[in-house]
């Protein structure tokens, strides 16, 4: 099966990559940062609480251990959506797409169905990278690089985890 | 402050790299997941080795402070196993769902609601977590020189030559 990068403006992802390690090993040396994104969601999910339910948050332990603010991580999540954007904006890769092709080839274009699982998908995640402390940048790239015991089990099942459910949901169809 | 302004800059280096490579893509994520395409994983792979030999190398002259996780195989592999069943429905990663979002690519926004929402169920189940599953297993930190009792630049010889062999292989089969 061919699925080249055909497409004009694309890197070679080792390059890429690569290049993300440099950016990755001049982070950590000037602000001591590895990646990591999913802590973000955590701030995020406290500072969307105290709007509605101050004191709930307030009295809710792991908000404590992460304070609902903005941090270098959170900023940094937030990066990535602009220079993803710009780099998109700056080769016209940008496109406007509410139901990704794979999907709509074996689950039809409607984008209210995709958008359900979609949902879904992210509660049970994000509640798993909470679990294991880290998602595949903190325990993946970070824990990875670091030789860390608990990055490699994490990442082992992350790809477990995720080939179980494709081959669920994609199973009878067309390989 | 600056810490902040950090971050964003790190985030929009890395949102601009992960969008040239084209991994932010649920067909991306997906595929690699269905052993169609392996894109994401070369570009990982690329970043973990390039910023594995850096962060060791600048380690040994004590230039930068290591800082990963530790094992609780009780966190590690039931939270890594669900947060892959998120990512098989979701398709999208914590850190990469932004730049997702950036390229236009909108089902993402289901994606990021549902880990802030994640995020909050985690955050007022984690006092029950804390007595059950979390700490079991728990055997510190933890590197594989560690683990298995050699020193760290043997381990990261024998991961990079593991990696390139993986890379010829992908490249062998077309992946």
């Amino acid at each position: 099966m061919e699925l080249k990068n055909t497409d004009s403006g694309s890197w070679s992802p080792y390059i890429a990559g690569g290049l993300s390690g440099l950016v990755i090993i001049v982070s950590v040396l000037w602000t001591g940062q590895f990646f990591g994104a999913s802590t973000s969601f955590v701030r995020s999910a406290g500072m969307l609480g105290k709007t509605f339910e101050p004191e709930r948050v307030k009295q809710l332990e792991y908000f404590i251990r992460y304070l609902p603010q903005f941090d270098w991580q959170l900023m940094f999540v937030i990066g990535i959506f602009v220079g993803s954007l710009i780099a998109a904006v700056w080769s016209g890769s940008f496109k406007w797409q509410g139901v990704p092709d794979m999907w709509a080839e074996r689950f039809g274009t409607s984008p209210v169905k995709r958008g359900i699982v979609a949902f879904i998908g992210g509660i049970i995640a994000m509640f798993g990278a909470r679990l294991a402390d880290g998602c595949p940048s903190g325990h993946g790239l970070s824990g990875m690089i670091q030789l860390a015991v608990s990055g490699l089990i994490a990442m082992v099942f992350f790809f477990v985890g995720g080939i179980i459910m494709t081959r669920i949901i994609y199973s009878g169809g067309k390989k | 402050m600056n810490m902040l302004i950090m971050g964003l800059l790190t985030g929009m280096l890395f949102g601009f790299l992960l969008q040239k490579a084209r991994v932010v893509r649920y067909d991306k994520q997906i595929g690699a997941l269905r052993f169609q395409d392996m894109t994401i994983v070369k570009f990982m792979f690329s970043a973990i080795i390039v910023g594995m030999v850096g962060i060791h190398f600048l380690d040994l002259f004590g230039l930068v402070q290591l800082l990963y996780k530790p094992v609780v195989l009780g966190e590690n592999i039931t939270g890594g196993l669900l947060f892959g069943l998120g990512w098989g429905l979701l398709g999208y990663c914590p850190g990469t769902q932004g730049g997702a979002l950036g390229e236009g690519r909108w089902d993402a926004l289901w994606g990021i609601l549902g880990m802030i929402v994640g995020a909050g169920l985690y955050a007022e189940s984690y006092p029950f977590l804390m007595n059950n599953i979390l700490n079991w297993g728990n055997f510190g930190y933890l590197t594989i020189p560690q683990l298995i009792g050699v020193n760290r630049w043997i381990v990261i010889i024998v991961f990079v030559a593991g990696v390139l062999a993986l890379f010829r292989w992908f490249e062998k089969k077309g992946l």
